[in-house]
């Protein structure tokens, strides 16, 4: 299993470290034939505009979005999270129409407001995850298909999932968290191999004894 | 819930969020929105490009804030500011208007001849130039969660860069391959604190993000400096003194993203018109050095 990680620009770094924590090789992307065999993507934080240009300029769209439809998962932090998105508060066009939610950028303010809080994450258990919020995104609205997994305290919602598409305005790579992308590996195993559950396999498999 | 604002993480996290970007000088709000369109991942605010605060001469200092504010408001990418070190109350002023990043630069005059602004004090984060490992850690010592190599600012000439880029590898490589006992000694001769010493021999790399400054002017200066070990790089005069400065910005977003692929860096070399002229290092006098102010 392989996790691409788009590395066009923003903290890539961070993400592919997060992913040798917990044992998943990671590959950097900047190139569309980069893409083709990826189990999973990865769109970090930066600047969304940044990405949006560079996205364009490659060829980058087009791969993604087949690998998307394709199930593979695809998982946004921040400024990734802005890229998925179907629409941008303010009329910019959509990047990576993915999820089914409207976001505001820099919602909370300029850097001066950026701020960390522990969230509950129902999906990644009882224990609180850390949230490290950089100029960070909103979910405005959420579309009939889309799953809130965190919210701020005042109800504003933080981390979505539509189907094999997940984003945070948070950072979990900067915070030493490792469940999201755990999720993300097991996403990537699931649709990988589909006939055999989630993954987590202790013992050699039917397919695996046959010598696949 | 608890939040709390302008923690370390947060100050040293969004220069996170700028690796493998650049970050351009702009003088007006026009010139931020060339460059937000070109895909810069911020920019800095300054009344004047190195190479005209070069020309002029006399003492430069923080812009107008009506200036910066007017960037500000032009674009969504961060904004940073420039004060002069030492100056703390030209920071304070800065931290007020709310920009994102300050620089604490050679490049204007410096207000005190012994010491930097203590940023810890501030909520906002700082960037300081630095031209060897040690110099580096004294600033983050005194709270810069960004660092930039100085190169020599508005000559649109790289050796400096490259040298002082050079310096702080070089410098990390040495800590890197000391005993533990030798750290004492080494912190001692790098002027910088021992505990800080100590994390670079264990990491193998500076606790904040480092860029490149001074002196890139083309797509494959960019693409040097990220090839010895930049995160991202600092374009002054090298944009809007060049003959086309929409697509040299762009061709430099490329070339630092892309800047270990010759092809790609050919591809976006071509024909983009003169570069700024840039001057030969030679020609400047020792006193009209920028790189030297800061200790």
């Amino acid at each position: 299993m392989k996790i691409g990680v788009l590395a066009v620009q923003g903290d890539f770094a961070e993400h592919l470290d997060t992913l040798e924590t917990i044992g998943v090789e990671g590959v950097d992307v900047r190139r569309p034939e980069q893409v083709a065999g990826l189990s999973g993507l990865i769109l970090p934080g930066g600047e969304s505009t940044t990405m949006r240009r560079l996205i364009d300029r490659w060829g980058l769209r087009d791969p993604i979005l087949e690998l998307a439809a394709h199930g593979a998962p695809i998982f946004g932090t921040c400024a990734g999270m802005i890229v998925l998105s179907r629409e941008i508060a303010g009329g910019e066009a959509p990047i990576l129409p993915l999820l089914d939610v409207t976001v505001a950028r820099n919602a909370f303010g300029r850097q001066l407001e950026s701020f960390e809080a522990d969230l509950q994450v129902p999906v990644l258990g009882d224990q609180s995850v850390h949230g490290v919020f950089i100029r960070a995104p909103i979910v405005e609205r959420t579309g009939p298909d889309v799953d809130v997994l965190a919210r701020l305290d005042d109800g504003r919602v933080v981390a979505v999932r539509q189907r094999n598409i997940l984003a945070t305005a948070f950072h979990p790579e900067l915070a030493g968290e490792t469940r999201f992308h755990r999720l993300v590996a097991a996403m990537a195993s699931e649709h990988e191999d589909p006939g055999e559950g989630s993954g987590r396999r202790p013992y050699p498999t039917r397919r695996s004894r046959l010598g696949r | 819930m608890t939040t709390e604002t302008s923690t370390w993480t947060t100050k040293k996290g969004l220069a996170q969020m700028l690796k493998g970007g650049v970050i351009m000088d702009v003088v007006t709000p026009d010139q931020a929105r060339i460059a937000e369109e070109a895909g810069a991942v911020a920019v800095m605010a300054l009344e004047r490009v190195p190479a005209d605060i070069r020309a002029a001469g006399g003492v430069a200092r923080m812009s107008d804030p009506t200036m910066i504010e007017g960037i500000m408001n032009a674009v969504t990418i961060p904004v940073m500011a420039k004060a002069r070190i030492g100056h703390f109350v030209e920071a304070q002023v800065l931290e007020a208007l709310g920009v994102d990043y300050i620089d604490e630069s050679e490049v204007l005059t410096p207000a005190d001849e012994a010491n930097h602004i203590d940023k810890h004090a501030f909520k906002v984060p700082f960037v300081c130039g630095a031209r060897d490992l040690g110099e580096a850690l004294r600033r983050i010592s005194e709270g810069a969660a960004m660092i930039r190599t100085k190169g020599e600012a508005g000559t649109g000439n790289i050796v400096e860069a490259v040298r002082h880029i050079r310096a702080v590898h070089a410098g990390i490589r040495r800590l890197v391959s000391l005993r533990e006992d030798e750290l004492f000694v080494a912190a001692k001769e790098l002027a910088a604190p021992l505990e800080l010493v100590r994390g670079i021999a264990r990491d193998g790399k500076l606790p904040v993000v480092n860029f490149v400054a001074g002196g890139i002017a083309t797509p494959a200066d960019a693409a040097l400096a990220m090839q010895l070990g930049a995160e991202g790089v600092f374009v002054g005069s090298g944009i809007f003194k060049s003959e086309d400065p929409a697509r040299t910005a762009n061709a430099i977003v490329q070339a630092t993203t892309h800047f270990d692929d010759p092809k790609v860096i050919a591809e976006v070399s071509k024909a983009l018109g003169a570069p700024m002229r840039g001057i030969a290092l030679e020609a400047i006098p020792e006193a009209e050095r920028l790189a030297v102010r800061g200790w």
